[in-house]
């Protein structure tokens, strides 16, 4: 399968575009779980308002949220699948330009250091592009997400010793969502990252965070630990919009690497309420969007 | 829990009416300000024309389309999509904002810290709560954008926008002391033992 490069810049406009409107259905049916389940009335009304915002933005053919984060796309290459890699990336990086210059979206990218916006979300390193491959046939996926900053200003890393073992990680997470506070619009998905050296390990995090909500880890040890921090998180009584209540987190995400033998790393990447996420899906038979 | 409609712009009393757990619906005018737009007034020492006296800030940077100026967009920028962002990483502006500015009312997401909290009580002011990432449903309470300062600092500009039924807002901090940030992480902290013991962390 050869890859029509003018059709994947069309496809990665859309995708921005897309992520930022409607929300995938396990964000949505996770968000009207909690707002079952939570037993503070105030907390249950800032979830009713969040369930609204939803509906009004698909009513309103209008962005959930304003900010539009820092784009990042990540790809999975298939077998047979032709596609010139240099050629990929920057019709990727022209149909992000393109989603903000024509929709118009707010560009929310800036130089480091000088903090020029140059209005394109784009700039050095930016959108953030993952290349990967998968071993479906005759498959090109590309997943988007406009990762927003109040939740990605509240990242962090620990170096932990393999002598403090388990509990440190599980001390870190709490900490961090404790830290956290309101500051990452609760609920989230708390996403962490076990293992690997320090960039792997945030890196895992940030996979972890972004996941679809249902899923679980596939080692076993993480699976667990995943079904362990997202009882204790949801004990803290942080709640939605760090106001209080039950619905902290709608799960804590867990993503492991193998480490070194004398490291213990672990890493938290939150995302908000907001959870956004598109996917399209290239095969012979055509581009499927979905989540 | 008692329920404000307000006029922008409002009086100190009228500030000092507010309790935590209240809430306020705000009609006229409301200045949007950010991260950028305080650091060039505060910093590099920039003034606005606008006058803040007695008004209301919220802490956003919308997204905007250019389109001809005309009376429904005298700026010539027509609202896309305008929300809210995390506060917090404001916090040393609001005691000047309100100082040098006049402002009563700061609306935000997630909180403001002990700085504001003395600012609001010393200075008589109130910070109202918005739902984080609800964007889509604030846009359909934003009338226009009526004027725009510091605009080369775009998306980051001093916007003046006009609001119609602009909430209602939960009074979060106000100025008599009260923080209900302060109040849940207390409570999150003295849970903190809890949460780790279920975890079996000793």
């Amino acid at each position: 399968m050869k890859i029509d490069l003018n059709q994947l810049e069309e496809v990665a406009k859309d995708l921005y575009i897309r992520a930022l409107k409607e929300l995938p259905p396990d964000v949505k049916e996770g968000l009207a779980a909690l707002s079952k389940s939570e037993s503070n009335a105030a907390a249950k009304r800032i979830l009713g308002t969040m369930i609204t915002n939803i509906k009004v933005a698909e009513d309103t053919n209008n962005l959930l949220c304003q900010d539009t984060g820092i784009p990042i796309y990540n790809v999975w290459i298939g077998h047979g699948v032709q596609v010139d890699g240099v050629a990929l990336k920057m019709a990727i990086r022209k149909g992000c330009e393109r989603a903000t210059r024509e929709h118009p979206l707010r560009s929310s990218v800036v130089h480091p250091i000088s903090r020029i916006n140059q209005q394109t979300s784009c700039g050095e390193g930016v959108p953030v592009i993952h290349i990967d491959f998968s071993s479906e046939s005759d498959t090109l996926v590309i997943e988007m997400i406009p990762k927003g900053s109040g939740s990605e200003n509240n990242s962090w890393l620990r170096m932990a010793v393999p002598a403090e073992g388990i509990n440190a990680i599980k001390t870190f997470v709490v900490d961090c969502a404790l830290d956290a506070g309101g500051k990452t619009c609760p609920p989230t998905i708390v996403g962490v990252g076990v293992g690997g050296t320090a960039d792997l390990c945030v890196h895992l995090a940030k996979i972890a965070a972004t996941r679809a909500l249902g899923t679980r880890c596939v080692d076993a040890e993480g699976a667990k630990l995943e079904q362990e921090l997202t009882e204790a998180i949801n004990m803290l009584g942080v709640g939605p919009q760090g106001l209080g209540g039950d619905s902290t987190a709608f799960a804590v995400h867990v993503e492991i690497a193998a480490t070194h033998i004398t490291m213990n790393p672990v890493a938290v990447n939150m995302q908000c309420h907001s959870a956004r996420r598109a996917r399209a899906t290239f095969r012979p038979s055509g581009v499927e969007y979905g989540f | 829990m008692t329920h404000f409609d307000f006029a922008t712009p409002i009086s100190e009393r009228d500030a000092r009416m507010l309790h935590v757990e209240d809430t306020v619906t705000l009609n006229g005018t409301l200045f949007g300000i950010r991260d950028a737009t305080q650091i060039h007034m505060f910093d590099h020492g920039r003034r606005t024309r606008f006058q803040l006296m007695g008004h209301a800030v919220i802490h956003t940077a919308p997204n905007v389309r250019k389109v001809t100026k005309s009376a429904a967009h005298p700026t010539g920028y027509e609202p896309v999509c305008v929300g809210t962002t995390t506060s917090d990483r404001m916090e040393r502006f609001t005691h000047p904002l309100m100082q040098q500015y006049g402002v009563r009312l700061v609306i935000g997401k997630g909180g403001l810290r002990e700085r504001s909290l003395t600012a609001f009580r010393e200075l008589g002011g109130a910070y109202l709560a918005i739902i984080g990432g609800t964007a889509a449903l604030e846009t359909t309470w934003i009338e226009s954008i009526e004027d725009v300062d510091l605009d080369d600092l775009n998306p980051e500009s001093l916007w003046k926008f006009r609001v119609r039924n602009f909430g209602p807002l939960l009074v979060a901090m106000d100025s008599h002391g009260r923080s209900l940030y302060s109040d849940v992480s207390l409570s999150a902290k003295e849970r903190r033992a809890a949460a780790l013991s279920k975890l079996g962390v000793q």
